[in-house]
C-alpha cells in the first residue's frame, strides 16, 4: 500500500520521471553551488541572480530566442553590474546587489506586463514547470550539472581557503578575485538552467535549504556537498509525490519539502546537540 | 645573498592614502624583525604589504628579490583577524593542511612529506590532539595556535606574523617563541606585528612605528624609554595590581591603569 503510493506516480508516468530526474540534476548543482552559498554569506548575490534573469528571459520569449539564453544574458548582466556599482562608486557590494535586484526584477515585471500573452509564461519563469521537461531539456541540465561539478573539483582548493579567508587564498597564489567570480559564475549557471524547472523563485529556495540543512551537521565541506545534494534530491522526490497525490504546484511543493528538512534538522539539533557540531566541546 | 624583504623609500596605506612613510629596512636570512607599535599606528598595513596583500603607495618593496607574492611557497602570512565563519566545516587538520595548497596549486597531490609537515606544525603547537576536532568547536587560544600551525605548516623561507601571540597563555608563548628562535637559527626570516615590547626585545631587529618610522635597528639598542614614549605616547611597567603608567608625553604625571 505504502510502497503502492511511493512508486505509482512514477510507473509509467514518462512526465514524472523526467521531472524526478531533472529535480535531481538540480539537487546535486545545488547542493554543490549552495554549499559555497552559504558558507560565504553570498545568499543575497544568490537571489538577486535567481531574480535578475527574470527580464533576460522575457525578452529572449518576446524575440522568440529560448528563455535560457536570455537568462545567462541577465544574469551575466547581473555579476558585471555589481562589479561596475562597487568598482566606480563607494558602495558597498551588499547595495550594488540591491540596486540591480530590484531594479531587474522590475525591468521583467514591466516587460511581461506590457503582453497578455505573457501572463502564464510568468508563472512558468518564477515557478518552474518541471512537470513538462523535455528529454532535450535534460540533456542540458546534466551538461551543466557537469560543468559544475567539474568546477568545483578542479577550483576546491581556491574555493576552501577563499571560504577560510580570501588573504589566505591570496597569498596562496589563488588571487581571491579570479575565484570569486568563477564562483559567481557557477551560481548563474546553477540559476540558468535549473530555472525551467523550479523557477527563478524557487531555484533560490533550493540553493539555500539544502545546504543550510547539510551545514547543521556536516563537519567536513565534502560531507556538506554530499548531504546537500541528497537533501535536495530527497526534497525534490518529497516535492513530487505530494504534488501528484494532493494537487499542488510541483515546484513549490519541492521547496517546501527542502524548508522542512532545515526546520525538521534544526528542530532535531536542539534536542539532540551531540547530532551537530559541538560548539564549545574542546574549550 | 638576496635579502628576504627590502624596503626602499616604501610608502603604506589604502587605497592611495599613506598610512607610514619613508620606510627602508633590509631583512637577511635568518634575522627576526618586530613591527611595534599602537592601534592604527601602520604594523598590519606594512604586514600585508610585504606579504603582497596591499600595493605600496610609493617607493619599492622586495621579497626574495622580487615582487611580493611571486614565491607563494616560499611566504607564510598569518592575518591578525580571521573573518572565518563560526558555521564553517573545517577541522583542526584541515585548516593546518591548507598551508600546503601554495606548493601544489590547483592539481598536485599531496605528498607524504606534506602530511609531516602537517603532523610536525600541529605538534610544535600542541594541537595535534586536536586534530579531528571542528575548528569551531575550539576556544581562541586553541584556534589562535591552530592559525600559527597552519603558518608554520607552509615550511616557508619568510613568515609574516600579526599579532600571533594574541590569545596564548603563557606556557603556548613560550612554545611558540623558541619555536620562532628555532627557525630563524635554520635559516628562516620571521617579521611579526606586536605591542608587546618584551617580544620585541627577544627579536633581532625592532621598527618602531606611530605613522612615522620612529625607530629602527638592533631591539637591544633601540627599545628606549624615550623611543617607546614617542611610540605609543606613554612608558609602563607591571607591578603587582597591573599596569603603571610611569611617564606619559607631555609631562602627564604616572597613573595606575588595571
Amino acid at each position: 500500500m505504502i510502497l503502492d503510493y511511493m512508486v505509482s506516480p512514477f510507473a509509467g508516468n514518462a512526465f514524472m520521471v523526467n521531472a524526478l530526474l531533472a529535480g535531481v540534476l538540480v539537487s546535486i548543482a545545488c547542493g554543490i553551488v549552495g554549499t559555497f552559498v552559504v558558507l560565504r554569506g553570498l545568499a543575497f548575490i544568490g537571489d538577486a541572480l535567481a531574480h535578475g534573469v527574470l527580464p533576460g528571459v522575457a525578452v529572449a520569449m518576446l524575440l522568440g530566442l529560448p528563455g535560457m539564453l536570455g537568462a545567462a544574458v541577465g544574469a551575466l548582466g547581473m555579476i558585471f553590474g555589481i562589479g561596475f556599482i562597487t568598482r566606480r562608486s563607494n558602495l558597498s557590494s551588499d547595495t550594488a546587489i540591491g540596486l540591480l535586484f530590484v531594479g531587474m526584477l522590475a525591468l521583467g515585471v514591466a516587460i511581461v506586463s506590457r503582453s497578455h500573452a505573457f501572463s502564464g509564461d510568468l508563472v512558468r519563469i518564477l515557478f518552474g514547470e518541471i512537470l513538462g521537461i523535455r528529454v532535450s531539456e535534460l540533456v542540458t541540465q546534466l551538461a551543466a550539472t557537469i560543468v559544475i561539478a567539474a568546477l568545483a573539483v578542479v577550483c576546491h582548493r581556491p574555493f576552501l581557503l577563499l571560504c577560510f579567508s580570501p588573504e589566505q587564498a591570496e597569498v596562496s597564489g589563488f588571487p581571491p578575485r579570479r575565484y570569486h567570480a568563477i564562483m559567481l559564475l557557477m551560481i548563474a549557471l546553477t540559476v540558468v538552467v535549473s530555472f525551467r524547472t523550479v523557477g527563478t523563485l524557487l531555484v533560490f529556495g533550493m540553493l539555500l535549504a539544502p545546504a543550510a540543512s547539510a551545514a547543521l551537521f556536516s563537519r567536513k565541506i565534502t560531507t556538506m556537498v554530499l548531504c546537500a545534494s541528497c537533501i535536495g534530491a530527497g526534497s525534490v522526490y518529497a516535492g513530487l509525490l505530494a504534488s501528484y497525490h494532493f494537487n499542488i504546484a510541483a515546484g513549490a511543493a519541492i521547496t517546501l519539502s527542502a524548508s522542512a528538512v532545515f526546520f525538521l534538522l534544526l528542530a532535531l539539533k536542539q534536542l539532540l546537540p551531540g547530532l551537530g557540531v559541538a560548539r564549545g566541546a574542546a574549550k | 645573498m638576496t635579502a628576504s624583504v627590502e624596503a626602499r623609500a616604501l610608502g603604506v596605506g589604502y587605497q592611495g592614502e599613506t598610512v607610514v612613510a619613508d620606510i627602508g629596512f633590509r631583512l637577511e636570512p635568518g634575522q627576526l624583525l618586530a613591527l611595534v607599535g599602537s592601534n592604527g599606528s601602520g604594523k598590519t598595513t606594512l604586514l600585508k604589504t610585504i606579504a603582497g596583500l596591499l600595493p605600496p603607495v610609493a617607493g619599492a618593496i622586495e621579497v626574495f628579490g622580487g615582487k611580493p607574492l611571486s614565491r607563494p611557497a616560499g611566504v607564510a602570512y598569518m592575518g591578525q583577524f580571521h573573518p572565518t565563519s563560526f558555521m564553517l566545516p573545517l577541522r583542526v587538520r584541515d585548516v593546518v593542511r591548507m598551508a600546503r595548497f601554495a606548493r601544489h596549486g590547483l592539481f598536485g597531490r599531496l605528498s607524504a612529506a606534506d602530511e609531516r609537515a602537517v603532523q610536525e606544525a600541529m605538534a610544535v603547537m600542541g594541537v595535534d590532539q586536536l586534530a579531528h576536532a571542528p575548528l569551531n568547536a575550539l576556544s581562541g587560544g586553541q584556534r589562535q595556535r591552530v592559525f600559527l600551525a597552519q603558518a608554520f605548516a607552509r615550511d616557508a623561507d619568510l613568515i609574516l606574523l600579526d599579532e600571533p601571540a594574541a590569545n596564548l597563555d603563557g606556557a603556548a608563548r613560550g612554545i611558540y617563541r623558541r619555536h620562532l628562535r628555532s627557525l630563524t637559527e635554520a635559516g628562516r626570516s620571521v617579521v611579526l606585528a606586536t605591542h608587546d615590547i618584551d617580544e620585541a626585545a627577544e627579536c633581532d631587529r625592532t621598527m618602531l612605528l606611530a605613522h612615522r618610522v620612529v625607530a629602527y635597528g638592533v631591539s637591544a639598542e633601540i627599545l628606549t624609554q624615550k623611543a617607546i614614549l614617542s611610540t605609543f605616547g606613554m612608558v609602563g611597567k607591571y607591578q603587582e595590581g597591573g599596569i603603571v603608567i610611569v611617564e606619559r608625553e607631555h609631562g602627564h604625571d604616572g597613573c595606575q591603569d588595571h
